[in-house]
């Protein structure tokens, strides 16, 4: 009946997702419990609910002010990367020009920089102009990996749309930038929406380049996360109350592009 | 499909990603390079060594056993994940609100930060008070992922496995969902199988996504540090010290930025190297595909 699919992929399905839920379930146990019970013994469901640990994050400024700094950043980086990736994909989709196979590798290669080493040249550099601690420094350093990915994805998107369109605008006697604002961009936000995804995500759960470039200012949430080590031990129930909102704002950012992700892109170029 | 005009004006659509890209990757790229060569005795002071760094990063056995772990363990990520992946991206649903939300619960765990996730993975692993731990040990097993080295590679891979297959679901998912109906119908009035199907219809028009897939797990599985770092600290032994955290250990730990430095650019070409060959195969192995099997 159905050649799409294969035998028994309800039970996969189902099995595979109790075991992307497993972990996130006990952080969500963990967040609900006290740290006594956490680490004094195993239980399937918490004991009782208390929303303490919540509580604790969202009025203590030294806790969300971490989740400010992050999601300032991560959309200081989506927006740009988006916006500067648009063009350059439109170029390597619509054009043959020198070196444009070439650079289309190229970019991805500056995803490939191991971070150890690359940090104290990335924490001079913004040192030398100033930046340090500012939002913008982490937009901009998060650009390494998410613009060449943004060039890729939307190069798919953009291959989709056929280039008679274009041609016939331009008959219809319309420039460039209000053909590209007008006309071509509301045809390709399926594929904007899914950039946009990948760029808040890859930007949002990134922690070296980010915890190196900031100190207080904009200290982003992970680094907040890591300070929860005191005298008394680990606080895990607010690290994991923490961990579990870490987790909203994407899910919110997956659940306005689901429809776009459901539609298919299937990126052209390779 | 007609080719595309040569217009090398386009150049200027790409300069804002050139600027962008030279700044926050050739820059710290060159200082890197920069003392790769050199012996840095303090930040004022340091001596110009050539090829010293290189000889003995290449020399190092330890960077041997590190760089294979790595290459066994990205290996297994890439064997397990892509398979997963598409198996998963099949059977999800394709429409209604049961889509909407397998899409959501499915990519939770790309959305956690890389610290959480090894946090959330230490205490789920625990045999005392973690579900994964406590489940395991209850049926026998003996499982200790701090003191056994194999219990604890295996755990980085369950967590990466965790962590990264819903990207490549995803992105299989939307491949599959661009594909034509009529490639559908054509299948069924040929009648074809189910696995003549995948075979020829979907797996080639997953090629674009796949690629981007596979590239993306290759190289972030290769420079894997946060959450192993969390998880293990490389341990115990050296069982999870990937090439990340033997470099890590080297930088900062003993603070030899020459060698660190030369040893990250052999890691960064390593990698260049992997991706090329796996981009150049995937490439290939399309266009051959399609001419055969196009009508």
């Amino acid at each position: 009946m159905n050649t799409r699919s294969f035998p028994g992929r309800w039970l996969f399905l189902f099995i595979y997702l109790l075991f992307t839920f497993a972990p996130i379930y006990w952080m969500v146990h963990m967040s609900l419990r006290t740290n006594e019970a956490i680490t004094g013994a195993f239980a399937w469901f918490p004991e009782s609910i208390s929303f303490a640990n919540y509580l604790n994050i969202l009025t203590d400024p030294s806790w969300y002010d971490g989740y400010i700094n992050s999601i300032t950043y991560v959309l200081i980086n989506t927006v740009l990367s988006v916006t500067i990736a648009l063009p350059a994909a439109y170029a390597f989709s619509r054009y043959s020009f020198l070196g444009d196979k070439h650079l289309f590798f190229w970019l991805l290669t500056n995803r490939m920089t191991p971070p150890a080493v690359f940090l104290l040249p990335f924490f001079q550099l913004y040192t030398a102009l100033g930046l340090i601690d500012t939002h913008i420094a982490v937009a901009l350093a998060h650009m390494v990996f998410n613009v060449p990915l943004a060039v890729w994805i939307l190069e798919g998107f953009i291959s989709g749309v056929p280039r008679e369109i274009d041609e016939t605008a331009y008959i219809d006697g319309y420039s460039f930038p209000r053909f590209f604002v007008r006309i071509f961009l509301p045809l390709i936000k399926a594929g904007i929406g899914v950039t946009a995804f990948f760029c808040f995500m890859f930007s949002w759960v990134e922690l070296l380049l980010a915890r190196t470039l900031t100190s207080v200012d904009a200290k982003p949430i992970a680094a907040t996360m890591t300070r929860t080590v005191s005298a008394a031990g680990m606080d895990w129930g607010s690290l994991a109350a923490a961990g579990v909102l870490t987790i909203v704002p994407g899910a919110l950012v997956i659940y306005f592009v689901r429809h776009y992700i459901a539609k298919g892109f299937a990126m052209g170029r390779v | 499909m007609s080719a595309k005009p040569v217009n090398q004006r386009a150049w200027w659509f790409i300069l804002p990603v050139l600027v962008s890209v030279a700044f926050s990757a050739l820059i710290p790229l060159m200082t890197v390079v920069n003392y790769s060569v050199q012996d840095i005795l303090s930040p004022s002071q340091s001596v110009f060594v050539g090829w010293e760094w290189y000889k003995e990063v290449l020399r190092d056995p330890e960077l041997h056993s590190a760089l294979y772990r790595q290459l066994v363990f990205s290996a297994a990520v890439l064997a397990i994940q892509i398979p997963l992946g598409i198996a998963l991206a099949l059977s999800m649903p394709t429409t209604g609100w049961r889509s909407s939300l397998v899409l959501v619960l499915l990519a939770m765990p790309l959305l956690v930060p890389w610290n959480v996730v090894g946090t959330i993975w230490q205490i789920f692993a625990r045999t005392d008070i973690g579900l994964l731990g406590y489940v395991l040990s209850q049926f026998g097993f003996d499982y200790n992922y701090a003191q056994e080295p194999a219990d604890a590679w295996l755990t980085v891979l369950i967590m990466d496995v965790w962590h990264w297959t819903p990207l490549v679901a995803l992105l299989s998912y939307a491949g599959l969902r661009a594909i034509p109906e009529a490639y559908y119908q054509a299948a069924r009035i040929d009648g074809a199988s189910r696995w003549a199907v995948f075979r020829y219809v979907q797996l080639p028009k997953l090629r674009g996504v796949l690629m981007i897939a596979v590239l993306l797990r290759l190289m972030d599985s290769f420079m894997i540090y946060t959450e192993p770092f969390v998880l293990t600290g490389g341990g115990p032994g050296t069982a999870t010290t990937f090439l990340s955290q033997y470099l890590t250990q080297k930088a900062v730990g003993q603070f030899d930025l020459g060698p660190a430095a030369a040893f990250s650019l052999v890691y960064f070409l390593i990698i260049l190297l992997l991706c090329f060959v796996f981009y150049n195969f995937i490439k290939d192995v399309g266009t051959s595909e399609q001419r055969g099997t196009s009508p």
